[in-house]
C-alpha cells in the first residue's frame, strides 16, 4: 500500500529531473500529426470495408411519448440499409435508476417510446452514403403525444430539493454568526446552463469480426465506455475494443458516450459491415450533456477589520428527471477562506431538459462566479484591497476540516501576480480611468481546483533499439497527454525523447481512468513513472547477469540511465546493445498507482490568482478584456507549454463565462436557442487580448510519487468573476446575472440614470 | 443537404436564362450562406448556377464621381479597395465589422446583400417559421427573440437582416443594378431592395426568381464625415446587436429590422436643425418591442447620437 510518507522520500527520475525533459517547453507529440490533418479522428478511421453511414434522427418535443410510428418511407428511400426506433431496436443491456461517473452501466438507445428532452434521440437511419441516410433520416415519420413540462429553471427554484445522500454542512452557528456581523454582503447570483462545445462531435466508427467489435470513438474514459458499452451490447468486455487515440476536446462532455457508439455498433453488427454515426453541432447541444444552470445565494459577514466571522453559500442547481448530477457549486467554498461560522449546500430542480453534467471544472467554474465575487463586493464595503482581504482570510489549515494543507501558496499566488500585473495602480473608486470610449477597471479573483489521485497502470517497452514504448488506456483530450508520457518515459530510462512512442486511447493497454477533474497527469504519470522504475530494475538484473555487458556483477544500485547509455561509474554500453543481445524481442514491465492510504490527512488542493484589465463602453454596454495574468501553484510542472496553454485555455473560457457564454431555453419548446457556434458566442481572438500564465515554482510531494497536480481546471476557477470584478471597478455597475452582455449592462446603467 | 445539379455559368445572361429555364435553381457565389443552409436543409435548391466566376468582379470609377461595384467583387477586395477606403470609409468599417476574416474571403457584394436571417427560428427546423415554412407561425414572437426586429416587424416575422455592409450601403444611398430572368437590365435604390415581412417573409426582396444582381453602384460620397458603429455580444464573427452608420446626414440602422433599415425620420429631423439625440429619438418613436429584444431601443438610442457626432467629428477632421 502506497502512502503519502512514503512518496516524500523517495526520490525518483522526475523529481531529479537530470536530463531536463520535466518542466520543459515540449512541442506536442502528436502535434504535426494534427496540424498536417493526418491524426485520424474516429470518425476518419478507415475501416477493414467500406463503411454504411447512420444519421439519428432527433425528438422535437421536451416530454411526452412516440403515439406513432410510420418508418416505411424512409426504409424505401435510396440506400437506406436499416432503420431504427424503440419499436425494432435490437434488445440491450437495462438502463439503471442512476448513473455514475465511475460504475459501468449499459447505456440503451432507442429503448423506450419516452421522450425526456428536447433533441432525445429517437430513431437512426443506416445507408450507403451519409447523403442517402440524411435523406432517409428526413423521412422517418414519428407522431409525438406531447406532455406539459417544466422547462424554465428560473420558474422553479422553490422546487429544489437536497440532493440524494447529501446534506448542507454547518460549522458554528452561521445564522447567528452573521446576524452579529457589522459588515454584510447578501447577494444572489445566477449563471446560465452551457454547453461543451468541443470542436470534435462525437462520432463513432464500428466494425465487428465475428464476435469482436472495434470501436473507434471519441470519449474521455477508455475502461469506462469499454465496460458499459459491453454491458450495453449484452456481451464480454473481452469482445470490445475500443479505441479513441485523438480527441478533439472532452471537457467532461465526454466522460460518458452516447448513442453515436450504441448504435454505430448494433448497426454494424446487424448489417454485418462497418458503420460510422457522428452527431450532428446541433445534436451535440442537445443531445450530449450541459453544464446546468445555478442560482447561487452568498451572504458574507465580516469585522470591520475584514475578518470573515460568517459564511454561507447556497446554490440551486438543476438536473434531467431521471438524473443525480449535482453542479456542486458550493464545495469549493469548504476550502478557500476561514469563517468560524460556515453554511454551505446544494438545492436540484429536476426539470424536463438535456442531461446535466460535468463540464471542465464542475462547482468552482460556477461557483466562484459569486463567492470570488461577494469577497470583491465586500472588500469594497469594507474600504480594502481586494487582494488584502484574501489574505486577512488565509486559514492556517483547511477551513472545514482542520487538516493540513499540503502545500497552499495562494497568498504567493494573490502577490506575485499584483505585483507582476501592476495592481497598485488600480483605482479603488470605480469608473476613474478613461481611455476614449472605454472605461477601464482592474479586477482580481482567487482560483482553487481539488487535487485527485485515481488507480491506474501502464507498461514500458524497450526494444532492440533502445525505443521505450510506453503503452496505457489513457486518453489525450486536447491536453498533452501523449506529451507528458512521453517527458516522464524519457527523463525515467534517460533516453532522448525522439526514442520514446506513447500508445494510448485503447482498451487493450492497461486501464487507466481517463482524463477529468484534472486528475489525467498526475494519475496516468504516476503509473507510468512506477512501470518506468520496474523497467529500470529490470535492466538493472540483466546487465548485471550479462557477462557480456560492462555493467556485469553490478553494483546494481548504482546503475545510471543517460542519453541512451547505461553506466556504473565508467563502466558503459548502449542501452539497446544490452537489450539486443539479451532480449531481441523487447523487454516489458509494468507499473501501477494507488491513492495513498493516507492521503485524507491532508487537505490537497490547487491554487492561483487572476488579475484582468477591461475596458466598459458605457455607452453600448461592451465589454472587452484588454489584459489577464493568472499565477498558478498546481505543483510541479511537466510541461511548461502544455500546462500553460490549459491554464489559459481555461482563463479564456472564464472570460466567456462572464461576457458570452450560455445557453436559453426556449419557454414553450424546452429547446437551446443557441444550436451553432455562431449563435453561442465562445470567445474569439479579438475578445482576449494580452493574456499571460505563470506557473509558480513549487513541488507537492504529498500528491503523488511526482510532486505534481492538475491545471486542466484550475485555469476556468475564479478567472470570471475577476471579469466581473474589473467591469465594476471600470464602471460601477454589478451585474449578477452571467454571461454580462451589452443588454444587462445597459439595464444595470439605466437603473443608475446613466 | 438534398443532392442537386451544378453549373458553373460564364456570363451574366446565360445565368439568368439558366435560371430562368430551370425550376428550383438558385445561384451560388461565395455561398458561405447557402451552404449551410443547404446542410440544414433550410435550403433545398434543386440546381445551382454557380455565378462567382461572372466578369462582374471590377470596382469601377463612375462618371459622376461615384464607384460602380461589381456583384462578384468580394468583401475583402472591397474593403480593402483604396478609393473605397478613401471615400467610403463607412463602408470599409461596416464590411470589416461582419462575418471572419475567412467568410470576408469568399462572400461577394450580391451575396451579402441576399444573406437570410440568423434568427434562430429560422434556423431549428423543429420550430415553427413563417419564412422557412409560410403559415407554420413564429416561433420568435413569443420565444427568445433578443435578436429581433425593433422596427417594420409583423406578426408574421420579426427576424433581422444579418449584413453589416448593406447597413452602410443604405446611408450612402447605394443603388442596385440587376439582370432579370429575361435579359432586362433593370436598377433601383438599394432601399427598394428588401422587404418587409407583412404577411410573406418568405419573400425577401423584390427580386423577380432568377433575377441577378450585377453590380451595386455608388453615388458620390454625401459631404460630412462618415461611421459605422456595431454592437456585439464578442469582438469579432458575432451578429450585431445593434448597428449604425452614418454618412454624412444620411442614417441606417442595422440589426433591428427585416431589411437595413434607413432612419428616415431622423434624417428628417437633423435636416430640420435636430439635435442627434432628437433625431434617434424621432426614428425610435415608430420602434416596437417583443420582450427581450426591448434594450435595441435603449441600445440605438445610447448609440446613434454618439456615432453621429462621431461621424461629424470625422468630417470635421478631414
Amino acid at each position: 500500500m502506497s502512502s503519502v510518507i512514503d512518496w516524500e522520500a523517495a526520490s525518483n527520475p522526475v523529481k531529479e529531473n537530470r536530463a531536463g525533459n520535466i518542466g520543459k517547453a515540449v512541442d506536442r507529440y502528436e502535434g504535426p500529426l494534427k496540424v498536417t490533418g493526418t491524426a485520424p479522428y474516429a470518425y476518419e478511421v478507415a475501416p477493414p470495408s467500406p463503411p454504411a453511414y447512420g444519421v439519428l434522427v432527433s425528438a422535437p418535443i421536451a416530454r411526452g411519448r412516440i403515439a406513432a410510428i410510420d418508418i416505411a418511407a424512409a426504409q424505401a428511400s435510396p440506400g437506406v440499409l436499416l432503420v431504427w426506433t424503440h419499436a425494432n431496436a435490437p434488445a440491450q443491456g437495462p438502463r439503471p435508476a442512476r448513473y455514475d461517473f465511475f460504475t459501468p452501466a449499459p447505456r440503451p438507445s432507442l429503448d423506450s417510446d419516452q421522450v425526456h428532452y428536447f433533441g432525445q434521440q429517437v430513431a437512426v437511419v443506416v445507408a450507403d452514403t451519409l447523403e442517402n441516410a440524411t435523406a432517409g433520416a428526413a423521412l422517418v415519420n414519428l407522431t409525438f403525444e406531447e406532455d406539459a413540462s417544466s422547462v424554465i429553471f428560473h420558474d422553479h427554484y422553490a422546487e429544489g430539493v437536497q440532493p440524494p445522500g447529501e446534506s448542507d454542512v454547518e460549522i458554528g452557528d452561521f445564522e447567528a454568526g452573521f446576524a452579529a456581523a457589522p459588515v454584510k454582503i447578501d447577494d444572489v447570483w445566477r449563471s446560465p446552463l452551457q454547453n461543451h462545445c468541443q470542436m470534435e462531435p462525437c462520432a463513432t466508427t464500428a466494425w465487428w469480426e465475428g464476435d469482436k467489435l472495434t470501436v473507434h470513438t471519441s470519449i474521455q474514459m477508455v475502461r469506462y465506455a469499454q465496460n458499459s458499452l459491453a454491458e450495453t451490447l449484452m456481451i464480454s468486455n473481452k469482445n470490445v475494443h475500443l479505441l479513441t487515440r485523438y480527441v478533439g476536446g472532452g471537457f467532461g462532455g465526454k466522460g460518458s458516450f452516447y448513442d453515436d457508439l450504441v448504435l454505430a455498433s448494433l448497426a454494424a453488427r446487424e448489417l454485418r459491415r462497418p458503420v460510422k454515426i457522428a452527431y450532428s453541432r446541433q445534436q451535440m447541444m442537445h443531445g450530449t450533456v450541459h453544464r446546468p444552470a445555478t442560482e447561487m445565494r452568498v451572504r458574507l459577514g465580516a469585522t470591520a477589520d475584514g475578518k470573515l466571522t460568517a459564511m454561507s453559500m447556497m446554490t440551486t442547481t438543476h438536473c434531467d428527471r431521471r438524473g443525480n448530477f449535482t453542479e456542486h457549486a458550493s464545495n469549493f467554498a469548504r476550502n478557500l477562506y476561514a469563517a468560524p461560522n460556515r453554511l454551505t449546500g446544494h438545492r436540484l430542480v429536476r426539470l424536463d431538459l438535456p442531461v446535466a453534467s460535468a463540464m471542465r471544472a464542475p462547482g468552482e467554474a460556477s461557483g466562484t462566479l459569486s463567492l470570488e465575487v461577494a469577497m470583491d463586493e465586500l472588500a469594497e464595503k469594507l474600504g480594502m484591497d481586494p487582494v488584502e482581504l484574501r489574505i486577512r482570510n488565509e486559514p492556517p489549515t483547511d477551513p472545514e476540516t482542520g487538516k493540513p494543507f499540503s502545500i497552499r501558496q495562494l497568498v504567493r499566488c494573490m502577490r506575485e501576480g499584483a505585483q507582476t500585473f501592476g495592481w497598485d495602480k488600480r483605482q479603488p473608486t470605480p469608473g476613474q480611468v478613461r481611455d476614449g470610449r472605454w472605461l477601464v477597471g482592474l479586477g482580481m479573483a482567487a482560483a482553487i481546483r481539488g487535487n485527485f489521485l485515481l488507480p491506474a497502470k501502464a507498461s514500458f517497452t524497450v526494444d532492440a533499439d533502445g525505443v521505450i514504448t510506453v503503452k496505457q488506456g489513457m486518453t489525450d483530450i486536447g491536453t498533452g497527454t501523449y506529451t507528458v508520457l512521453a517527458q516522464i518515459a524519457a527523463e525515467t530510462l534517460g533516453v532522448p525523447l525522439g526514442d520514446v512512442r506513447v500508445e494510448i486511447g485503447d482498451s487493450e493497454l492497461p486501464p487507466a481512468p481517463g482524463s477529468g477533474g484534472q486528475f489525467g497527469a498526475a494519475t496516468a504519470g504516476s503509473a507510468a513513472l512506477d512501470a518506468g522504475m520496474n523497467l529500470r530494475k529490470a535492466i538493472a538484473e540483466i546487465a548485471i547477469s550479462d557477462p557480456a555487458s560492462p555493467l556485469f556483477g553490478g553494483p546494481s544500485e548504482q546503475i545510471t540511465f543517460q542519453d541512451g547509455v547505461i553506466a556504473i561509474a565508467n563502466r558503459s554500453e548502449r542501452l539497446a546493445d544490452l537489450i539486443r543481445r539479451n532480449r531481441p524481442d523487447g523487454l516489458t514491465a509494468d507499473g501501477e498507482v494507488r491513492p495513498a492510504a493516507d492521503a485524507s490527512q491532508w487537505s490537497s488542493h490547487t491554487y492561483g490568482a487572476h488579475y484582468v484589465e477591461v475596458g466598459v463602453d458605457t455607452v453600448t454596454g461592451e465589454v472587452r478584456t484588454r489584459r489577464m495574468l493568472g499565477v498558478f501553484a498546481a505543483g510541479r510542472i511537466l510541461n511548461w507549454k502544455t500546462a500553460r496553454s490549459q491554464l489559459t485555455g481555461g482563463m479564456i473560457w472564464g472570460v466567456g463565462s462572464a461576457l458570452t457564454e450560455g445557453n436559453s431555453v426556449d419557454p414553450h419548446h424546452g429547446s437551446l436557442i443557441n444550436q451553432d457556434l455562431a449563435g453561442y458566442l465562445v470567445p474569439v481572438q479579438a475578445d482576449i487580448g494580452e493574456l499571460d500564465a505563470v506557473m509558480l515554482d513549487e513541488v507537492d510531494d504529498k500528491a503523488n510519487p511526482m510532486g505534481i497536480k492538475g491545471v486542466g481546471e484550475l485555469g476556468i476557477s475564479g478567472a470570471g468573476a475577476a471579469v466581473a470584478n474589473a467591469i465594476y471597478n471600470a464602471c460601477g455597475v454589478r451585474v449578477r446575472d452571467y454571461p454580462i452582455t451589452p443588454d444587462k449592462l445597459i439595464a444595470a446603467l439605466e437603473a443608475q440614470g446613466r | 443537404m438534398r443532392p442537386f445539379t451544378y453549373e458553373r455559368a460564364t456570363d451574366a445572361a446565360g445565368a439568368v436564362t439558366s435560371a430562368a429555364a430551370t425550376p428550383g435553381s438558385k445561384f451560388i457565389a461565395g455561398g458561405t450562406n447557402l451552404l449551410d443552409l443547404m446542410k440544414l436543409e433550410i435550403e433545398q435548391p434543386a440546381h445551382l448556377i454557380d455565378v462567382a466566376r461572372l466578369p462582374l468582379a471590377a470596382i469601377e470609377d463612375a462618371q459622376d464621381g461615384g464607384l460602380r461595384i461589381g456583384a462578384m467583387v468580394t468583401n475583402s477586395h472591397l474593403a480593402a479597395d483604396a478609393r473605397v477606403r478613401a471615400r467610403y470609409p463607412v463602408l470599409t468599417q461596416a464590411i470589416v465589422a461582419g462575418g471572419s476574416g475567412q467568410l470576408r474571403n469568399k462572400a461577394t457584394t450580391g451575396g451579402n446583400l441576399l444573406q437570410r436571417t440568423r434568427c434562430a427560428y429560422f434556423y431549428d427546423t423543429a420550430k415553427p417559421c413563417n419564412k422557412r415554412q409560410p403559415g407554420s407561425g413564429c416561433g420568435a414572437l413569443e420565444g427568445l427573440n433578443r435578436n429581433s426586429a425593433i422596427f417594420g416587424g409583423s406578426h408574421a416575422c420579426i427576424a433581422t437582416h444579418p449584413s453589416d455592409m448593406a447597413v452602410a450601403l443604405s446611408a450612402l444611398g447605394a443603388s442596385v443594378e440587376t439582370l432579370s430572368p429575361h435579359g432586362e437590365a433593370r436598377a433601383f435604390d438599394l432601399d427598394d431592395l428588401h422587404r418587409l415581412p407583412g404577411e410573406t417573409p418568405q419573400i425577401e426582396t423584390h427580386l423577380i426568381a432568377g433575377e441577378l444582381i450585377t453590380a451595386v453602384v455608388l453615388p458620390p460620397p454625401p459631404s460630412g464625415g462618415q461611421v459605422y458603429r456595431k454592437v456585439r455580444d464578442r469582438a469579432s464573427y458575432a451578429a450585431g446587436l445593434a448597428s449604425i452608420a452614418v454618412a454624412g446626414d444620411q442614417v441606417a440602422l442595422g440589426a433591428v429590422a427585416h431589411k437595413p433599415w434607413r432612419a428616415r425620420l431622423a434624417e428628417a429631423a437633423l435636416a430640420a436643425g435636430g439635435s442627434p439625440t432628437e433625431a434617434i429619438a424621432a426614428e425610435l418613436a415608430g420602434a416596437s418591442e417583443n420582450g427581450r429584444n426591448g434594450f435595441k431601443i435603449s441600445l440605438v438610442a445610447r448609440l446613434g447620437p454618439v456615432a453621429i457626432a462621431e461621424a461629424r467629428n470625422n468630417g470635421s477632421a478631414a
